[in-house]
Order: structure tokens, then C-alpha cells, then sequence
């Protein structure tokens, strides 16, 4: 059992029943360690985005287990009774397109898991801008975010997925509509923020310029997981 | 906590004011049915406050003189001043008609007093300018909304009457201004007929043979006499002598006297609940539809508003976003919209009711009740949007 991070032993999912049951998932073992960042990559269908529901506690699985820092989550039925609580509180998400509030600026869009999770708004604004001196966008924190660029944007919604110091970050291909250069860049953050805050991050990608940069990388295809070591290659 | 839908507001303001200021105009119309109603209700209490009566005595089984004709003989009054406890007693006639002045004319009601001096019943209790009527004929005062100026001289049927005073808010109940001008004058006018119609009736009357009898040549004249002038008026207004109470005099009036006698919270029923009650239901249909097609287009407005924003509630149920707050936002929106819409439409309707052509009378109490009402409005409008807002999934939000 891993101290922080993620476990996951023999998840499945199941939707449908009887004669139209399809098994997206057909029993998931992944383990990712604090501070490493993994790939997890396979076609269309392959069930990346049911396991990536399943972690982020959206939907339910049908059997398996899983194991958020040292607190079991999932055990043949959820063990934790506020869902959307865990959400906020122990699972970071940084989705393909950052998806920030546009009505609310660059500093609120990151301090509002704090403020809604009970923060003072204060405190919650100085965290968010730690976390933008780390990432290097203060000067952007007073920004809207249709002020800012692509990388800007994806750099922000990478400070809203750490700012409650999640054991675990979900990151939904977070490169997708950036290129190679901005990609990189973004891979390397999450690498340096994984190590900085002993967070466990997974990468959904298809994008092959960011693959070789994963240490280890868990393939999926038909609901099926097997896992192969990375290149790890430099990001230079 | 910050305020989520403030935010959104402040983010998309211009959109959020001119929506309001469209939804503003619904609501000052509604406003203004409401004051065109309490007009219509203020004009009738205006009518019978003006009119200085405790009393109004008339016709038997009638609901006279505003909601019904009366007919009482004109000699009525002296034996009502007879009665104990009855101050002052005088004749009063009303006539609805198109009054000329040159090329134009105006509707009023023509009111037939007695020239007993001011402080008579009937007469126009205060003048802006001008002055009573003091003679017998030919005289008139008029209230100020006629257009009518001290000097001019406007036609009534066949005769021209002097403008002498001019008052203010002196209006019958459905809103017309009132004109003032002596009894006899105003009773000659409720039957004078033109002069073709009178020879006619002379000539009618000179080939019966019962009213024209060779044997009695004084008979034809005598019944064309009759025929010519009106004996009768409309109502006795009665004040009451202080220490006596209304319905003791009007007990008596009705027991001595065989009229019908209504006080004045009878007289107002009667304006209030029968004379106006279908103009009201009218007025209140409309606000009816006009209150449904706001509140259409409050829920309307909100649920576009809220499916552009679906993304991100996916979003913020997916971080962890209680459903309260998502419905808060939502439901702080549709109230601000609400709230919006209220001013704008409260100074709408303050700006536009001069301009109206009967009294529009715009209440405190009203503009606190439409407060509350769209306020209400607003939260009911917007369910429709929460709902769907709360049935967002928050794995929208993650691709896939």
C-alpha cells in the first residue's frame, strides 16, 4: 500500500446489463507513486475516459478497488460518503482545454476550490498566487482569462488542479491544443509540480511529442491495462 | 465566498442591463395597469369626496345617479331638508356629453347644482382660478384637464356658456372631467331637443284629440308646456348635521319619503365594485398575461443564459461545487434580472403616466407589492434553469 498517491486493484466497470453489457473496463491494476508523473494512453475506446470518470469519482465502478493517498475510496462500493468533497479536496483535474471560469478572474479561478472547500477568500487568494510565482504567471494573476494565451491558460488550470494540494492529479490530454514547444513546456511543469508537491499525476494523452517523456506508461486497450517503462526522455 | 453570480453579472453586464431594461418595460407596463386601475378607483372616491354629500337620495329600486338613471322630481329636496338631521339638501344633475368649443370637443360630465353659493352640495368644493357660478344661467366652471381657459365659451346642445372658474381633479368615475353650470340650465339641456323635433312634437301633440279638445283651449297649451321642461333631476345630495348619524337620516328619508338613499361607503361600493368592476377584471386580465409573459421571459432569459454556461457548471461540479451554490448562482441572476427590471420599470411608469390620457395613480404600496411579486417571479423563473443546471453531468466536463 503506497502512502500517497493512487493505487488500483482489479477495478471494473460494467454498463448496461443482461445481453447489452459492455465491460469498459475489464479489472484495472495501476499504481502511480507521489511525485511521478505517468502516461496513460490508447485509442479511442479503449476505456481511458471510463477509467479517468472511475478515478475522478464521477461514475461509479462495478468491482475493484481504489486507494487515495492512505484512505481506501472505492472497495466494491464507495467508502466515502461526500463525493463531491473528495473531488475538491483529494483529486486535482486539468482537463483538455483549461475550462476556466471566464466570469471570474486568474486569481479567483484557482482560489475557488479553497474558498469552496471553506477557505477564507484571503488565505485561498495568497495560495493561488504561490502557486503562480511556482508556474511563473503572477503577472497575469489580475488577468480575465480571455487575456491570456493558450499556455497561460493551460499553466493556470495546472495551479487550479494543485491548489489543494491533491494526492492525486487527473489530467485529461492537458496538451492537446498546444504545440510541441508549449506541450513540453506543460509536461515539464507537471513533472516539476508532481516532485514539488508529492502529487501523483496521470496523463491521458494521444499525443505522441509528450509520450517519450514519461518515465512509465500504462497502456489501455479494451479495458485492459499493461504497463511498459517510458523513455524518461529530457525535455530539452 | 465570492459571489459567483455577481461575478458572472459584472462579467456580462451590458447583456444583463439591456435585458433588464426590455424586462423593465414589461414590468412598467404592468405597473401602470395596476395605476390605471387605482385611477379609476381614486377618480370615483374623487367624485364622491368632491361632491361634499353624506347622502345620496334617489330614485326608488335604482342604483342612481353614476351607475344607473334616477329620475326624482325636482321639488324633492325641500321636503328632505323637512327631515331632522338634515344640514343642507340640493338638486344635482349629471349628464355625460361632448362638449364643443369651436372645432373641438371634449367629453365631460356636465353637472347640473343648485346656486345656493359654495359649500352647496355638488358644487366644485375649490377653484385654481376664476370664480363660483353666480348666475342662473350661462355660466360654467370646468375642471382644468377640458383644455378649457377662463372666458372661453363652449357649446352645450343649443346654448353657449361663459367659462367662470376653472378646478382641478374634479372627474367623473369613468375619468372625465367634470363641467359645472346652473341646474335649470343643465336640466333644460338633458331634454332639449332641436328645433325640427319640437315642431314635430307640437304637431303630434296638437292631433290628439284628447289632449286638444275644442272645448278647452287652454289644454294644448298646457301639456305642450309640460312637454317642454323638465321637472326632474337625478339625485338630492344631503349633507348631515354634525351629532346625527348617516344611516339615521337615510333611515328616515327611506321611511318618509319612499327614495332610495345610499351613504357613502354604499355610493363608493357601488362606483368600486359594480360601475368599474368590469374595467378592473379587464385591467387585471391584462396583468395576469403581462405577469405570465415576464415570467416566460425571466425563465426563458435565464435557462439560455444558464445552457451557455453549461461547460462550466460541468466544471464546478466536477471540482466539487455544492448544488446550492450552482442554484444560487443561478436563482442570484434571475432576482438581479428582477431587480433590474423593477427600477427600470417603476421609472418607466413614473416617466409615461403624465402622458396618459385617463389618471394613472402609481401607489407605494403597489410598487412594494410588484417588488415582492417579481422578486418571486424571478426565483419561480428560474427553477426551470436550475434543474437543468443540477442535471448537468460533471463528467462533461472530462472528454471522451
Amino acid at each position: 500500500m503506497v502512502d500517497k498517491g493512487i493505487r488500483i486493484e482489479g477495478l471494473k466497470k460494467r454498463y448496461g446489463s443482461g445481453d447489452t453489457a459492455v465491460d469498459a473496463l475489464k479489472g484495472i491494476d495501476m499504481q502511480v507513486a507521489p511525485g511521478e508523473v505517468v502516461g496513460l494512453v490508447g485509442p479511442s475506446g479503449s476505456g481511458k475516459s471510463t477509467l479517468l470518470k472511475c478515478l475522478g469519482a464521477v461514475i461509479e465502478p462495478t468491482a475493484g478497488r481504489m486507494i487515495l493517498g492512505d484512505e481506501v475510496i472505492y472497495d466494491e462500493g464507495w467508502m466515502v460518503n461526500d463525493l463531491r468533497a473528495l473531488r475538491r479536496d483529494k483529486i486535482g483535474f486539468i482537463f483538455q482545454a483549461p475550462y476556466l471560469i471566464p466570469f471570474l478572474d486568474v486569481t479567483d479561478n484557482v482560489a475557488l476550490l479553497p474558498m469552496l472547500a471553506g477557505q477564507p477568500n484571503a488565505k485561498a487568494r495568497k495560495r493561488a498566487i504561490e502557486l503562480f510565482k511556482a508556474l511563473d504567471v503572477e503577472h497575469r494573476a489580475k488577468a480575465m482569462p480571455s487575456q491570456l494565451s493558450g499556455g497561460e491558460q493551460q499553466r493556470v488550470a495546472i495551479a487550479r488542479g494543485l491548489v489543494n494540494r491533491p494526492p492525486v492529479i487527473l489530467a485529461d490530454e492537458p496538451t492537446a491544443p498546444l504545440d510541441s514547444e508549449r506541450a513540453l513546456a506543460v509536461i515539464r511543469i507537471l513533472n516539476d509540480m508532481a516532485r514539488k508537491f508529492e502529487t501523483a499525476i496521470i496523463v491521458v494523452t494521444h499525443d505522441e511529442k509528450i509520450i517519450p517523456t514519461f518515465k512509465r506508461i500504462y497502456h489501455i486497450r479494451d479495458g485492459v491495462t499493461y504497463e511498459e517503462a517510458g523513455e524518461g526522455r529530457s525535455f530539452d | 465566498m465570492i459571489s459567483l453570480a455577481g461575478r458572472d453579472i459584472l462579467h456580462a453586464w451590458g447583456k444583463f442591463v439591456f435585458t433588464g431594461i426590455g424586462l423593465g418595460l414589461l414590468i412598467g407596463a404592468t405597473f401602470t395597469m395596476a395605476g390605471v386601475y387605482r385611477g379609476m378607483v381614486d377618480d370615483a372616491k374623487v367624485m364622491l369626496d368632491n361632491s361634499g354629500a353624506d347622502l345620496w337620495v334617489v330614485q326608488q329600486d335604482t342604483l342612481g345617479p353614476y351607475a344607473e338613471p334616477s329620475s326624482i322630481y325636482d321639488d324633492t329636496y325641500r321636503s328632505i331638508l323637512s327631515i331632522s338631521g338634515v344640514a343642507r339638501a340640493a338638486n344635482v344633475t349629471y349628464l355625460t356629453m361632448q362638449v364643443r368649443q369651436g372645432e373641438r370637443d371634449v367629453r365631460v360630465l356636465v353637472t347640473g347644482v343648485t346656486a345656493d353659493g359654495p359649500g352647496t352640495p355638488g358644487w366644485p368644493p375649490y377653484l385654481v382660478t376664476g370664480r363660483q357660478i353666480t348666475r342662473n344661467h350661462y355660466e360654467a366652471v370646468v375642471d382644468i384637464a377640458t383644455g378649457f381657459k377662463l372666458g372661453d365659451r363652449l357649446h352645450i346642445r343649443r346654448n353657449q356658456y361663459t367659462v367662470v372658474g376653472l378646478t382641478r381633479r374634479m372627474v367623473s368615475s369613468s375619468g372625465d372631467p367634470m363641467v359645472f353650470i346652473p341646474l335649470k340650465d343643465a336640466q333644460e339641456a338633458q331634454f332639449l331637443k332641436d328645433n325640427d323635433a319640437i315642431v314635430r312634437s307640437r304637431a303630434r301633440t296638437a292631433q290628439n284629440p284628447a289632449l286638444n279638445r275644442p272645448g278647452e283651449p287652454g289644454l294644448l297649451d298646457a301639456v305642450i308646456t309640460s312637454q317642454s321642461t323638465n321637472p326632474y333631476v337625478n339625485a338630492v345630495l344631503v349633507q348631515v348635521v354634525s351629532g346625527h348619524t348617516s344611516e339615521d337620516v337615510a333611515t328616515s328619508i327611506r321611511r318618509w319619503k319612499r327614495l332610495k338613499v345610499y351613504d357613502r361607503a354604499q355610493m363608493e361600493n357601488i362606483l368600486v365594485g359594480k360601475l368599474i368592476a368590469t374595467s378592473a377584471k379587464q385591467i387585471g386580465m391584462f396583468m395576469v398575461i403581462l405577469t405570465i409573459v415576464s415570467a416566460a421571459i425571466v425563465a426563458f432569459i435565464i435557462y439560455t443564459l444558464t445552457m451557455g454556461k453549461i461547460r462550466e457548471i460541468a466544471v464546478l461540479k466536477l471540482i466539487g461545487t455544492r448544488n446550492r451554490t450552482i442554484a444560487s448562482l443561478i436563482m442570484q441572476q434571475a432576482v438581479a434580472l428582477g431587480l433590474i427590471g423593477f427600477v427600470v420599470g417603476k421609472i418607466a411608469a413614473t416617466l409615461w403616466a403624465p402622458f396618459f390620457p385617463k389618471y394613472v395613480l402609481l401607489e407605494p404600496l403597489d410598487a412594494i407589492i410588484g417588488l415582492v411579486a417579481v422578486i418571486v417571479i424571478c426565483i419561480l423563473s428560474s427553477i426551470i434553469a436550475i434543474r437543468a443546471a443540477l442535471k448537468v453531468d460533471p463528467a462533461e466536463a472530462i472528454g471522451g
